[in-house]
């Protein structure tokens, strides 16, 4: 308990360094957000208008640089993250509302399938050696060395096409509105197999060989020959005991990619035009929209934090050695 | 002597096949008798483990066995060849009457398991009609048993130590009462203190449940105090079977008497340790005769060329021990 309560305050120090960080760079990148905003209404703004817009975006130059950090926190705190430039005057939290659900359902379910089917299969292709299982092992090194991205534009341009059950981008049909209903569901689902199966071949791979890895490693520990001749199913020996050990890497390993389904699939994204993160990262670096960005990297930044909290409390749960007594 | 309750015949057992094939155990045959405490001594690489991990079919590939029989009486019922059982006999029979303890006392536990769970599962798997209660009434008895605290069933290994965790170990193998007990090296990983401790309760535990035990050590000094009969292996074959008393006081084979000189006796005059010259034989290019011969202080014409058989010397208690050395060319072959 004393170890998780250590764990919590060096995350929560990291989570504050982090937010300190995000809120200062945007400030001494060079720039000036409301000049690109000025330029996109081209000279339809007052002056009284461009003034009120510094104040609002809190690029007042009048203003205490530590008043702002204290307001900053004091916003964040209301979940308000600004305005986005891009979307004017939509407010980020909005735009992070309306595209974080499509990340997090595409990656989300895709890492997880990814996980559970990698780790399996790596299961079988360690404690089976020599068996036809090896054969996996060439296809999913070269499958781990392709880039996902370039993977989805072969895809794209393979499977999509005017006749195509696959769309080629986009997050549901145009034509729709987003609901629980009948038509969005079955549309959404069918706009997300192509990306999902590029993020599924490309990370699968790695599992795979991860986990079949560390499966030959630990059946040649003494207890596994202890559970042989103890005599053990070869299932108990499989599971019990070389995969509940051979798990352990790849439970980190899992709990860091799930910090990464936010921001890790950018690619993707912007291959298939999904209306995700991603996505909307793209769009608000091509506008110089800060706000956006920042908000964006926030997302991240608490989305790896927590994946790796949820890391520490996995092992505790799976490793004892790593609990420490009293 | 009583009744035999596991006989090797002519095993062989071999890493590889074909040509890289290496013999690493060559026509071994070895009578275990029921309540006897047989050694096997010899320098690494001299086979004994892989006779062990063979007799009960654990071989890492690509350990193969070649050839042999091991048989096995069962306290009741036939006899029967554990090399011919099928995976699910095998099973059965793994534990329940032939239990082993492991040279690697640090890693013989699953880590992330709890003793008891390691304890448990064994019943399970052989007693599944045993209630979880019984089962862990029987796990804290074992561990009773073998001078652990029974409040240390919900350790994990971690936390125990080498001794201990060796302790766990031997109360493991006895918890199905099997009835050989395979000890490869068991107390190597442990102080010389914790050694005795161990094996003066191993030997008192075999006293009072009465299995046998196939003790296997390099250190002869061991075998002697605490075995009946002790087996000599070299280059994958037994050059020499005999009483512990018989090997101690005068051994046949230069080998046994080189292993015997190379360590100090308590008692008696001094005398200066030997050892044996040379470094064991390579299991790819075995020396052609006698294995031993290009090591022996004693040898002569017929040991370079001809392969010397086990058989009983010509001695006056010659009916009770066996040799495999032109020394004693008189010898009748066992086994035959």
């Amino acid at each position: 308990m004393k170890y998780f309560l250590q764990r919590l305050a060096f995350y929560l120090f990291t989570a504050w360094a982090a937010i300190t960080l995000n809120f200062f760079i945007p400030r001494m990148i060079p720039g000036d957000p409301v000049q690109a905003l000025i330029t996109k209404y081209q000279g339809q703004l007052s002056s009284q208008a461009i003034d009120s817009l510094y104040v609002l975006f809190g690029l007042d130059k009048d203003a205490n640089i530590w008043q702002e950090y204290v307001d900053y926190w004091g916003q964040l705190l209301r979940g308000d993250l600004g305005l986005s430039f891009t979307f004017f005057p939509t407010p980020v939290s909005e735009i992070l509302a309306s595209s974080l659900p499509w990340t997090l359902l595409l990656v989300g379910i895709t890492t997880v399938i990814s996980f559970f089917l990698g780790t399996s299969l790596g299961i079988l292709a360690g404690w089976r050696r020599g068996s036809w299982a090896d054969g996996l092992l060439p296809v999913t090194t070269f499958l781990s060395s392709v880039p996902y991205f370039w993977l989805g534009i072969i895809a794209i341009y393979l499977l999509t096409g005017p006749d195509s059950f696959f769309p080629s981008s986009g997050g549901f049909d145009s034509g729709l509105v987003p609901a629980w209903d009948q038509y969005f569901i079955p549309s959404a689902i069918q706009h997300s197999l192509l990306p999902a199966l590029t993020i599924l071949i490309s990370s699968v791979s790695g599992w795979i060989l991860s986990m079949r890895n560390m499966m030959v490693t630990v059946a040649s520990e003494d207890y596994i020959t202890v559970a042989h001749a103890k005599g053990l199913t070869d299932r108990r020996v499989a599971m019990s005991y070389a995969a509940r050990n051979a798990l352990l890497p790849n439970v980190s390993g899992f709990a860091l990619s799930l910090g990464f389904i936010v921001g890790g699939t950018l690619l993707v994204e912007i291959v298939f035009s999904y209306p995700g993160v991603g996505f909307q990262l793209f769009q608000a670096l091509g506008a110089s929209d800060y706000p956006l960005m920042q908000g964006v990297f926030l997302i991240i930044t608490i989305s790896v934090l927590v994946a790796n909290l949820l890391a520490d409390i996995a092992y505790l749960l799976l490793d004892p050695r790593t609990r420490k007594e009293g | 002597m009583s009744e035999p309750v596991l006989e090797i015949r002519n095993l062989n057992v071999g890493y590889g096949l074909g040509d890289q094939a290496v013999r690493a155990v060559r026509d071994v045959n070895l009578t275990l008798h029921r309540g006897e405490v047989l050694g096997l001594a010899g320098e690494s690489g001299s086979g004994k483990s892989t006779l062990a991990y063979g007799l009960t079919r654990l071989l890492p590939p690509p350990g193969v066995i070649t050839g042999g029989q091991v048989i096995y009486h069962p306290a009741d019922g036939p006899a029967y060849d554990v090399l011919g059982l099928s995976d699910r006999e095998l099973r059965e029979f793994r534990w329940n009457e032939t239990a082993i303890v492991f040279q690697g006392a640090m890693n013989s536990l699953n880590p992330v398991h709890k003793i008891s769970t390691q304890l448990t599962d064994v019943l399970r798997a052989h007693e599944p009609t045993m209630s979880e209660h019984s089962r862990n009434a029987r796990a804290r008895e074992m561990l009773k048993l073998v001078g652990i605290a029974a409040d240390r069933m919900d350790a994990y290994p971690h936390q125990l130590s080498g001794g201990m965790r060796q302790r766990v170990m031997i109360g493991m193998a006895l918890i199905l009462q099997p009835q050989v007990v395979i000890m490869d090296e068991p107390t190597t990983a442990l102080d010389v203190v914790m050694q005795r401790q161990i094996l003066r309760q191993l030997i008192e535990l075999r006293e009072r449940l009465g299995f046998s035990v196939i003790f296997i050590t390099h250190d002869l000094s061991l075998l002697v105090e605490f075995s009946n009969k002790i087996a000599i292996m070299y280059g994958g074959r037994i050059v020499e079977e005999a009483p512990a008393s018989a090997i101690y006081r005068d051994s046949l084979h230069p080998y046994s008497a080189g292993l015997l000189g190379s360590f100090p006796a308590l008692r008696g005059p001094r005398r200066e340790l030997t050892g044996i010259p040379g470094s064991p034989p390579d299991l790819k290019g075995m020396p052609t005769g006698c294995s031993f011969h290009p090591r022996c202080p004693k040898a002569f014409d017929p040991c370079a060329s001809n392969i010397p058989v086990l058989g009983r010397p010509d001695t006056p208690d010659g009916s009770t021990r066996s040799v495999a050395c032109w020394l004693h060319p008189t010898a009748q072959p066992v086994g035959l």
